[in-house]
């Protein structure tokens, strides 16, 4: 069974409806693009998943267990980690407190030691800058912040809303890199992006968001060599 | 004996209580951006209780140290309001949680006038007096007094400002207090319990209302039901001042409006004695004679100050001393 089940899932804004009954998994271990224009709703799928908007329909079930209706607080504890889109890192708070935020349900305190400094490893900048408050960081630093705290929590899935947004491309690569890493020590993944192109150069297998419903799914090779896909998001 | 020394000295004893209470306002503010108006009156039920106990106590003759009965009418004073400040935001508050931000402005409205006529009618109509059971001892610094009691409360409200800031900056809820006010969807992804911190800020504001009672009470020597209304406004104002949703800005604030208005009580009426102009004194020479004076405003004008500065900040400086946005929500 995969880890994580979306069965026809609908999520709606007051009555229109931005999510309109799709489905889709992601098994353990696998890293996945979640890719489609804006406005597809792909956001709204994430932040269903996260528990910060409430489905209309379907369901949500990770690790065999529904979390359809399971508020963002009490999900963090069962392993789901969102990095939203925008970053949201708290920008008056240390880039230190930042960290700590993420570990915030631990409390296991040597090991969220030990895990700062795996963070710090991870992301020499953030080390530099740890007594600064956050909101002096660079977006791509702040971004390398956001993904750090999540990952603080030590989640087994994480989901990663638009990480390449308003970045340099440079910077880009470098969160790209991360998040290959990341995967590769194990933490199943779902990557949102508009940038079709790199999201399925990392991701084994893709979803084709369309206005709400899921359009295309197949392994990323299949997808990026689809005339479809080259068409409408690789802009060939 | 010196006025402004002396001034001086009564101005931080006043800005002590305003900062901590106004600490209480700038707290919630931060976190919902809810003026709680009725913060004001759980400093009077803090003052209340603590009057309560310490009467009764005093009363009982059971031969209790002074201290330990203060100590004891302070140690009632604490939960009874901290019971009402998490009675009040589960009641009253959360429902409006996601209403227009007018409607939980006035429901502290509501609160505020309907714990002064509960206190009314718990207590008393009538002005009470506060047992003065300790002896009160005044020593003389440069030529002005400070008595006991104003050393207390100076030094009580620095061991309960540094204590609050101990909690918001070293503290795993004072971390998650910061967060939340930053950002609460984010927050309650890192596996906040907005709700529980919600309520924490209510509690501990609600504490920090308790010990000002007490220190104002003790201050004054008495206490009423409509006491909180006052106070209440003028640590608003003092909140304000500071830049409200700033910690540092409440103590800031605090002290700086008892100042400015101990100050301005203790010139006002130098200031304002008509016999010091010339051309006026030269008219009413039988009344200005021998030191004579004819003073317009004398020292009752004090609570004129508090306003004066609230006007001018909201005038020039509408996010306060510390303030860093410019208070588009206000």
């Amino acid at each position: 069974m995969a880890l994580l089940e979306v069965r026809d899932l609908e999520v709606g804004y007051g009555g229109i409806a931005a999510v309109r009954g799709i489905g889709f998994e992601v098994a353990q271990g696998e890293l996945v693009a979640l890719i489609g224009a804006n406005g597809a709703g792909k956001t709204t799928t994430l932040k269903a998943l996260a528990g910060m908007l409430v489905a209309s329909g379907g369901s949500v079930h990770f690790d065999g267990k529904s979390i359809t209706r399971t508020p963002s607080h009490q999900l963090i504890r069962q392993g789901v980690a969102l990095v939203p889109e925008g970053r949201g890192v708290f920008t008056r708070l240390t880039v230190e407190e930042n960290l700590a935020m993420g570990a915030y349900i631990r409390d296991d305190r040597a090991g969220v030691r030990t895990d700062l400094e795996r963070m710090f490893g991870l992301f020499p900048r953030l080390k530099e800058r740890r007594a600064q408050v956050a909101g002096t960081l660079s977006g791509g630093e702040q971004q390398m912040l956001a993904i750090g705290r999540a990952l603080m929590s030590r989640p087994r899935l994480l989901l990663l809303d638009e990480p390449s947004m308003g970045l340099a491309p440079l910077m880009v690569q470098k969160i790209f890199e991360v998040i290959q890493g990341v995967s590769k020590e194990g933490v199943t993944i779902l990557l949102v992006e508009q940038n079709a192109r790199l999201a399925l150069e990392v991701a084994s297998r893709g979803y084709v968001m369309e206005s709400g419903e899921i359009s295309l799914a197949d392994s990323s090779a299949a997808l990026l060599a689809s005339p479809q896909v080259r068409q409408a998001y690789l802009g060939e | 004996m010196d006025i402004f020394l002396q001034q001086l000295i009564n101005g931080l004893t006043l800005g002590s209580v305003y900062a901590i209470v106004a600490l209480g306002y700038t707290m919630v503010y931060g976190i919902i951006q809810l003026i709680n108006f009725a913060h004001g009156e759980v400093v009077m039920v803090g003052a209340m209780v603590a009057l309560s106990v310490i009467s009764a106590l005093t009363g009982a003759q059971i031969g209790l140290p002074p201290v330990v009965i203060v100590l004891a009418g302070i140690a009632c004073a604490i939960p009874a309001c901290m019971a009402i400040g998490y009675g009040m935001e589960r009641i009253a508050y959360r429902p409006l949680r996601k209403a227009p931000r007018l409607a939980p402005l006035i429901t502290a409205i509501g609160i505020s006038i309907i714990l002064q006529h509960v206190a009314l009618l718990v207590f008393s109509r009538n002005p009470l007096s506060f047992p003065q059971i300790m002896p009160n001892p005044v020593f003389e610094i440069a030529g002005a007094h400070i008595s006991a009691v104003q050393i207390a409360i100076i030094g009580g409200s620095v061991v309960v400002m540094a204590g609050l800031t101990f909690l918001v900056y070293r503290t795993r809820l004072g971390i998650a207090m910061r967060a939340t006010s930053e950002n609460v969807q984010v927050a309650g992804l890192m596996g906040v319990n907005i709700d529980r911190v919600i309520s924490s800020t209510f509690v501990i504001g609600a504490a920090l209302a308790a010990i000002a009672g007490v220190m104002i009470g003790t201050y004054y020597g008495i206490a009423h039901y409509t006491m909180g209304a006052m106070l209440g406004l003028k640590a608003f104002s003092a909140a304000v001042l500071g830049g409200i949703g700033n910690l540092a800005g409440a103590m800031l604030g605090g002290v700086l409006l008892g100042v400015v208005e101990a100050m301005g009580a203790g010139y006002i009426g130098e200031f304002t004695d008509l016999c010091q102009a010339p051309w006026i004194a030269g008219l009413m020479t039988e009344r200005c004679a021998d030191g004579g004076n004819f003073v317009l405003f004398g020292s009752n004008y004090q609570d004129v100050f508090a306003f004066l500065v609230l006007i001018a900040v909201l005038i020039f400086r509408p996010s306060g001393l510390l303030g860093e946005r410019v208070s588009d929500r206000a």
